[in-house]
């Protein structure tokens, strides 16, 4: 399977997604003018899928991340243990990002 | 000392490359250059530290900026996403001129975004660990 596209396309998504992390940081610093400004953001539908994604991407990217140190490391070259680590991360990725959001509404409250 | 002698596995008889700068980064690392070596530690510096940024974020969610700027302020949660963002802040200017390098034909456009990615990088981080030291000393 060609999933480096994947995880390539994650890393340079992740890339520009800096900018949202910078800008809440950022915007935390300044005050609650700007804050609430970032939250507008967030709390728009198109906000909550930007995060989703964002969410999604980093996740994705860490599991295949893992992927590319197990090879680093000289194990998982055999074809079965390529396809198995492959959908471990393509899987994982969705499952962490759901669980994670599970979590966030229900200590955060959706709000 | 002069770096012009020659011999049969000089590749160039005219780089300009010291006999130091030949071998250089083929060090202990492995077989790989110094860019590489570094892409994976930042790479595991942030796999560890993602939980740990995970639980900020939750912590985060759902308050006002008065509630975020006392947590982002505190020494141990400032110092854990500072980590996080210098890491970042390497992994992605590395992964991006790799990936420049792959996609960009022009060399001069090559040159030019490269470059680039260097500042964006670097003000990123600047920003973010900016504004992480003025929530830390007291807002
Ligand atoms: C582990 C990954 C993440 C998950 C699961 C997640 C999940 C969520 C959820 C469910 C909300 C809405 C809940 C609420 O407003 O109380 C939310 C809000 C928000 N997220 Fe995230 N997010 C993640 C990462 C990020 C990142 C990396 C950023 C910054 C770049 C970010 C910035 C925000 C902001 C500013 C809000 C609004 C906060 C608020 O309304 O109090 N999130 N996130
Ligand atoms: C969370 C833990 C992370 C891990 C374990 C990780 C791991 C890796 C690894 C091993 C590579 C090299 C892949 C290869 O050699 O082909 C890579 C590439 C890359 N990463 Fe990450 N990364 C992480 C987070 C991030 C973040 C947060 C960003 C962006 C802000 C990012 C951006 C990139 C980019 C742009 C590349 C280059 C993609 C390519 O060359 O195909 N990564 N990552």
């Amino acid at each position: 399977m060609a999933l480096s596209i994947v995880h390539r396309a994650t890393g340079v998504a992740l890339y520009f997604g800096t900018l949202l992390l910078a800008w809440w940081l950022i915007a935390a610093a300044a005050g609650p003018a700007a804050y609430s400004n970032v939250q507008a953001f967030t709390g728009s539908w198109i906000g909550r899928l930007v995060l989703f994604g964002y969410t999604w991407a980093l996740m994705h990217h860490l599991l295949s991340g893992v992927r590319h140190f197990i090879w680093d490391l000289g194990y998982g070259f055999k074809t079965a243990d390529r396809e198995w680590l492959t959908w471990a991360a393509l899987i994982g990725g969705v499952t962490l990002t759901v669980l994670l959001w599970i979590v966030a509404y229900t200590i955060g409250g959706g709000r | 000392m002069s770096a012009d002698h020659t011999n049969s596995r000089t590749p160039k008889a005219n780089s300009m490359r010291t006999p130091l700068g030949k071998v250089r980064k083929f060090g202990p690392a492995g077989s790989g250059t110094s860019d590489f070596w570094r892409q994976r530690i930042t790479g595991v510096a942030m796999t560890l530290l993602i939980l740990p940024v995970v639980v900020v974020i939750m912590m985060l969610l759902g308050r006002n900026q008065a509630g975020a700027a006392q947590i982002l302020g505190s020494p141990l949660i400032a110092l854990t996403m500072i980590l996080f963002i210098i890491a970042s802040a390497l992994h992605m200017k590395i992964g991006m001129q790799v990936v420049l390098e792959d996609y960009v034909q022009n060399e001069k456009l090559k040159l030019v975004s490269i470059m680039a990615n260097n500042f964006f990088s670097l003000a990123v981080a600047l920003a973010a660990i900016f504004a992480i030291f003025k929530l830390s000393s007291g807002v």
